[in-house]
């Protein structure tokens, strides 16, 4: 593992037992064989109808549908052809990412293009009353997603030593952007910025081909790119419950042609777009994302895919997705669960906060599910930092607080240490101890400390009687924003521009 | 030679390492003399114990106090040397009584009646010994009778009280009250520490300080001594 980041190798948190995984999968199966998936891509029912499945024209009109009943050997024998195994690659070859679906190792990123950047600053307030007490408050400043924030966000993200992949948190709308030079921008500003794993959707098919171009320029050439993917893609090929997507299909067609990482992700609300009970959103989400990469393995055996579940509840004063609440955990444990089942990397969900501003809201609703799904042990976790408002926010001053919560939660998670030698030596340390008049063990935390097995105290505490976490943790955020940015080299970059049609030039100028 | 064997104590006081066998701060002490067997050897070379004691000992102090106001160094660190410090002291001090070098004073330490919490205690032991102090640690649980023959039999000036109780706090009092009615108040200075306690009930017990940590009670006695 000494290529790659070091992650978490966890014990998993296992909510279902054997005999719920193999009703869950029952069900799936049976959910794709009656009533079926409402297909509205040509191309993917005509594949399914070639490997078995029942394919009957269902609707002409504008939208033409095809209703296909999967068998459950289609569905098996395509997923197993699936890796277990996959690399996303990344700009600093220390930064990749080994995702295999036979082992708990936890990474956390960011996601997921919010249109709103939530920006902090701390404002002085006096009490009319007495002008000596003088508290700092946040003051918070909404501002509309841009490639410079974007940058922005990918030079942070760089900086926080918990985030270990970057999904863009931010979306581009800069008057400049069109659908048509979306996608490359993003990649840009992301890749430009960033040397760990860029991953995003794809806006326009038709700007598949710049993408790929520019990352086999940063990558080395096509075959460096494959080797060492450092970006790759989310296809949320299904509109929960069971339609699958037109163009999301040509995506995915498109996608696997290329040889790159594709997520094939589903999103079910439990209440709304999927049952709220339990049994019912794991089997449909399973069902919905094993027919998605079975439609990976049946347009090329053997292409790199991940299981990736984002499983929401509903809440039921307003249809809203609910975070922070018990039912996320279950469904996204359980959906782990089922990818560790069929061998298959997991992208999985945590963090996100229903709260509109960073505080104790925030804090208590991330928490909650950012220890759950670190024990989980998918491969894969985003959503993880900065996220508020559900997901419509992303708070750079929350991913810092954020990095902070992950980090003592990965350290939570770490395996317990211990074997023979651990055994022996806690033996001799008390022995040793108790012969001394003071009786203290101080002497011996030096080693542990130095070997990085002790964790740190909350880095943004504060020592007086007021809470200054939210000061503390902007402080620490304009230190790491100060340090300088890793861009790409720039005869790169000068190549991307000559190359790559639709790039902002102020991408360039600010570098 | 003599310059070398104190600055290896000195090095090893920094490190943090009492024994041969204690790793140090950095990697690679393992195994090589530390300030035990190094005290020692620099006593059966004939070095001038108080050459030791300042220069071996003491001086190389100051350097782990810098380190921990840096935050290069945590509280185990800093108490891992005055640790080294007062395992030489041990060997040294017989050789410093017949040199006729006096010890920087004696410092009777107890938590007092009803109270078995001692780690505060046992650290501010810990560091007043590795500052040059005579400590007699009269442990946890001390009736004040007993407390009150250890003043009289050592002649000690310090006394450092400690309690982590409010139901045992009290006990300061009663011991301060007991040392002015056997006429022994002015002749000893009394400090208290412990969680409940504080600067107002110091001076509410008639006590001379309150110090909230290991630190304090030694500015508290340094500055007693100056």
């Amino acid at each position: 593992m000494s290529d790659f980041r070091q992650g978490n190798i966890v014990k998993p948190y296992e909510r279902l037992n054997r005999e719920q995984i193999d009703r869950i999968h029952e069900a799936s199966m049976a959910i794709l064989a009656e009533p079926g998936i409402w297909c509205y891509n040509k191309q993917a029912a005509e594949l399914f109808e070639k490997n078995g499945a029942a394919s009957v024209l269902e609707d002409q009109g504008d939208s033409p549908c095809w209703r296909v009943r999967l068998p459950r050997k289609l569905i098996e024998s395509a997923i197993a052809k699936a890796p277990s195994k996959v690399v996303l690659g990344a700009r600093d070859p220390q930064n990749r990412l080994e995702l295999d679906a036979e082992v708990p190792r936890v990474y956390f990123g960011s996601g997921s293009e919010t249109n709103v950047w939530l920006e902090t600053e701390m404002v002085e307030f006096v009490d009319p009353n007495d002008d000596s007490d003088r508290r700092k408050l946040p003051k918070y400043t909404e501002k509309r997603g841009s490639t410079a924030l974007l940058a922005r966000a990918a030079h942070l993200c760089e900086q926080l030593e918990n985030l270990d992949f970057f999904i863009r948190p931010v979306n581009i709308q800069d008057e400049g952007i069109t659908e048509q030079n979306h996608d490359v921008n993003k990649f840009f500003a992301s890749l430009n910025n960033i040397t760990k794993h860029v991953q995003a959707g794809l806006t326009s098919l038709d700007a598949l081909g710049d993408v790929v171009n520019m990352a086999e320029i940063i990558a080395g050439g096509p075959e460096e790119l494959r080797k060492n993917p450092v970006l790759s893609f989310i296809a949320c090929i299904f509109k929960s419950p069971l339609q699958l997507v037109d163009d999301t299909a040509e995506k995915v067609f498109a996608i696997v042609k290329q040889g790159l990482p594709l997520v094939i992700s589903s999103s079910p609300q439990g209440g709304s777009s999927a049952p709220i009970q339990e049994a019912g959103i794991v089997a449909q989400i399973n069902a919905e994302i094993l027919t998605g990469i079975a439609l990976t393995q049946l347009i090329k055996p053997g292409s790199p895919v991940l299981y990736g579940s984002v499983p929401v509840r509903a809440r039921l004063d307003d249809l809203h997705d609910l975070y922070g609440c018990p039912e996320f955990n279950q469904y996204n444990l359980d959906c782990v669960q089922m990818a560790r089942h069929y061998k298959l990397p997991c992208y999985s969900s945590t963090g996100v906060g229903n709260a509109k501003v960073p505080g104790m809201q925030a804090t208590f609703e991330k928490l909650f599910s950012h220890l759950y799904m670190a024990a989980s042990g998918a491969q894969y976790i985003h959503y993880a930092f900065g996220l508020l408002d559900r997901t419509n926010t992303f708070c750079p001053l929350q991913a810092v607080l954020d990095n902070e919560q992950i980090g003592l939660a990965k350290h939570c998670m770490r395996p317990a240490l211990i074997g023979e030698a651990e055994r022996e030596e806690a033996v001799e340390i008390i022995r040793k101890v108790m012969t001394t008049n003071h009786k203290l063990f101080t002497r011996h935390t030096r080693k542990p400390v130095r070997a990085g097995l002790v964790s740190e105290p909350y880095h943004f505490e504060s020592k007086t009687g007021e809470d200054h976490v939210l000061e503390k943790a902007l402080d620490h955020m304009a230190a790491l924003e100060a340090r300088p940015v890793k861009h790409l080299a720039r005869d790169m970059v000068e190549r991307i521009f000559d190359e790559i049609p639709g790039l902002l030039p102020e991408l360039k100028q600010s570098m | 030679m003599s310059d070398e064997i104190l600055e290896k104590i000195a090095t090893n006081v920094v490190q943090g390492r009492v024994e041969q066998e204690d790793e140090g701060f950095d990697d690679g002490f393992e195994g090589q003399p530390a300030v035990t067997e190094l005290v020692e050897e620099a006593l059966e070379k004939g070095i001038d114990p108080n050459d030791i004691l300042i220069d071996g000992l003491t001086a190389s102090m100051t350097t782990v106090g810098e380190k921990f106001e840096k935050g290069e160094y945590l509280i185990p660190d800093m108490l891992a040397a005055a640790e080294a410090v007062g395992a030489g002291m041990d060997i040294l001090t017989p050789h410093l009584l017949k040199a006729g070098v006096k010890s920087k004073g004696k410092f009777i330490i107890a938590t007092v009646a009803g109270d078995l919490h001692d780690i505060g205690k046992n650290i501010v032991a810990i560091m007043l010994k590795g500052a040059g102090y005579e400590v007699i640690d009269l442990g946890v649980d001390v009736p004040t009778p007993k407390i009150i023959e250890a003043v009289k039999e050592n002649g000690a000036p310090f006394l450092g009280l400690s309690a982590l109780l409010t139901t045992t706090m009290r006990n300061m009092e009663e011991v301060i009250t007991r040392l002015k009615d056997e006429g022994l108040r002015d002749k000893i200075k009394v400090c208290i520490g412990g969680a409940p306690t504080s600067q107002d009930f110091s001076d509410k017990i008639g006590a001379d300080g309150y110090c909230s940590d290991a630190f304090a009670a030694l500015d508290w006695v340094k500055a007693l001594a100056a």
